[in-house]
C-alpha cells in the first residue's frame, strides 16, 4: 500500500429513489489529513453523498473504496469486498439530530461502540470515553443522561462517542444545523480542534465561513453532480460560476 | 330493600380461593406463553422475508378477529374431532388464552419497535453494530419502555378474559362464583364476592405498571 493511497474514494458513484435520480456518477478521492467541506443548495445530493460513504444510504451504481479495498454490500465482508461494518468501525459519522442513545447514559453512549463492538475492557474504554469527554469539555457530565443536556452538548457528547471508535476518517453531517445559534461555535470549535489534529474529515454544512476556515478542498454540489471543486479560497472567497455565485450570496460568505 | 348476607359465601371461602388461584395460574401462564408467542409472531412481523410474514399475518387477524370465547369453545371441540387426540378442558383454555393475548401483543411489540426514532438505527449502525446487537441493546430498551402501557393495559384484560375458560368447566374464579352461587342461592354476594377478588387481584398491577412507567420515565 503506497503511502499516497487515497484513505476514502467513490467512483461513479450513483443514487436514485424510485425515479428520482439524486447522485449523478459522483467521483471524490479523500487522502490521509484532508478535510473536504461539501456545500450547495438543499436538495443537491450533499447529505445523500456523505450517508453513502459509510453506507448509511445503499447505492445504486458506483463503487467506494476504503484504502483501495472495495466495499461490499453486506455486513461481512465476501468475495474479495470489505464488509459494511469493517468500513464502519474506521469511519464515525455525527449527525444533525445527534442520535445519542436516551436510556444510555453519557458515558455509557462513548463506551458503547468499543465495548460491543470492538470488545474493548470496560475499563480501558472508560478511560478512553473520560480522555474524549474531558477533550470535549463535558467530563463531569459522565453520568448524566442525553435529556439533561442542552443541544450543544448532546452534539459534543456525539462526537466523543464516533471518536471512541477510533475512527480513520469522521463523517459531519450539519451537524450544527439542530442547534440554537448560540450553541453552534462550542460545537464547531470541537470539530476545528480535530481538523487541527490532523483527522480526515467530510463535512456538510451551512456554515460557510467555518467551511473556509477549516476546509483543505471545498465541493459545490449541484443537482447531484460536483458542480465546481476546490480550495476554500477558490470556491469561497472567489466563486466564479453564477450558480456558485447566487448560492453563495445568501451567505454573506 | 335488600338484606345482604355474606355469611353463606364466607362458608365456601376455601372453592373461591381455590377458584382465585386457578384464575391467577391461567393469567400468568398464558400470559407467559402469550409474550414468546408475540415475540415471535412480531419478529415475523418485521422480517424480510414474505412467507414468515404472510404467516404471521394470518395468525394475527384470526385470533385478533374472532371472539376469545368462541376460540375457547372451538379449541375444546376441535382437536377431539377434528385429529381424534382428546385434550382436557385445561389445556385447551391455555392454549386459546395465549394463542388469543399472543396476537395482541405482538402489534403492541411491532408498535413499540416502530415508534423508536430511526435515527437511533442509523447511530447504532454508525458504530458498525450487527443487526442484533442493535436490535437488543439499542431498540428493544426504548421500545419496552414506549410499549409498556399498552402492554400493561392488554395483560390487565386477559387476567379478566380468563374468566371465559369457565365455558369448558376450567373452575377459575368465575366458574366458581356460579357453583357458590348454585349452592348459596346468594348471586348478589357470590358476584359481589368475586369482583373484590378480581379486583383485589389486578388492582396491584395497575399500581405497580404507574410506578414503573414513572421509574423508566425519570430521565425523559
Amino acid at each position: 500500500m503506497s503511502s499516497t493511497q487515497h484513505i476514502l474514494s467513490i467512483k461513479g458513484l450513483e443514487k436514485s429513489y424510485g425515479s428520482l435520480h439524486v447522485l449523478k456518477g459522483i467521483d471524490l478521492d479523500i487522502n490521509a489529513g484532508e478535510v473536504v467541506a461539501l456545500i450547495g443548495p438543499s436538495g443537491s445530493g450533499k447529505s445523500t453523498l456523505i450517508r453513502c460513504l459509510n453506507v448509511m444510504e445503499t447505492r445504486s451504481g458506483g463503487d467506494i473504496l476504503f484504502k483501495g479495498n472495495p466495499i461490499g454490500h453486506k455486513f461481512k465482508g465476501r468475495d474479495g469486498k470489505l464488509g459494511i461494518g469493517e468500513l464502519r468501525r474506521n469511519v464515525g459519522m455525527v449527525f444533525q439530530h445527534f442520535n445519542l442513545f436516551p436510556h444510555k447514559t453519557v458515558i455509557e453512549n462513548v463506551t458503547e461502540g468499543p465495548i460491543v463492538v470492538l470488545k474493548e475492557d470496560k475499563t480501558k474504554a472508560e478511560a478512553h470515553a473520560m480522555e474524549l469527554l474531558a477533550s470535549v469539555g463535558l467530563a463531569e457530565k459522565r453520568d448524566s443522561y442525553p435529556s439533561q443536556l442542552s443541544g450543544g452538548q448532546k452534539q459534543r457528547v456525539a462526537i466523543a462517542r464516533a471518536l471512541a471508535m477510533k475512527p480513520e476518517v469522521m463523517l459531519f453531517d450539519e451537524v450544527t444545523s439542530a442547534l440554537d445559534p448560540e450553541l453552534v461555535g462550542e460545537v464547531l470549535n470541537v470539530v476545528r480542534k480535530l481538523a487541527d489534529d490532523g483527522m480526515t474529515m467530510v463535512i456538510v454544512t451551512h456554515e460557510m465561513a467555518f467551511a473556509a476556515d477549516v476546509a483543505d478542498r471545498v465541493l459545490f454540489l449541484d443537482e447531484g453532480k460536483v458542480a465546481v471543486q476546490g480550495t476554500a479560497a477558490e470556491v469561497i472567497h472567489n466563486p466564479q460560476q453564477e450558480r456558485l455565485k447566487g448560492f453563495l450570496a445568501r451567505y454573506h460568505a | 330493600m335488600y338484606s345482604w348476607d355474606f355469611y353463606p359465601i364466607l362458608q365456601s371461602t376455601d372453592l373461591l380461593l381455590h377458584g382465585l388461584w386457578l384464575t391467577f395460574e391461567y393469567a400468568a401462564g398464558s400470559i407467559f406463553f402469550g409474550i414468546i408467542i408475540g415475540l415471535i409472531a412480531c419478529y415475523c412481523r418485521l422480517s424480510r422475508y414474505k412467507v414468515l410474514n404472510a404467516i404471521a399475518r394470518i395468525y394475527l387477524e384470526l385470533f385478533r378477529c374472532t371472539p376469545l370465547l368462541v376460540q375457547v369453545l372451538w379449541f375444546y371441540y376441535a382437536f377431539p374431532m377434528l385429529i381424534g387426540i382428546n385434550i382436557d378442558n385445561q389445556v385447551a383454555a391455555i392454549l386459546a388464552l395465549s394463542l388469543y393475548v399472543g396476537s395482541f401483543y405482538a402489534e403492541i411489540f411491532r408498535g413499540g419497535v416502530k415508534a423508536v426514532d430511526s435515527g437511533q438505527h442509523e447511530a447504532a449502525s454508525a458504530l458498525a453494530m450487527s443487526q442484533s446487537q442493535l436490535m437488543w441493546r439499542i431498540i428493544v430498551p426504548q421500545a419496552g419502555k414506549k410499549m409498556l402501557p399498552a402492554f400493561i393495559n392488554q395483560s390487565v384484560i386477559q387476567v379478566k378474559n380468563t374468566s371465559l375458560a369457565s365455558v369448558i368447566s376450567v373452575a377459575e374464579l368465575s366458574y366458581m362464583a356460579a357453583v357458590v352461587n348454585g349452592e348459596t342461592y346468594r348471586p348478589l354476594e357470590s358476584y359481589s364476592t368475586v369482583a373484590i377478588l378480581y379486583f383485589i387481584l389486578i388492582f396491584p398491577l395497575t399500581q405497580f405498571a404507574d410506578r414503573f412507567e414513572k421509574y423508566l420515565a425519570r430521565f425523559d
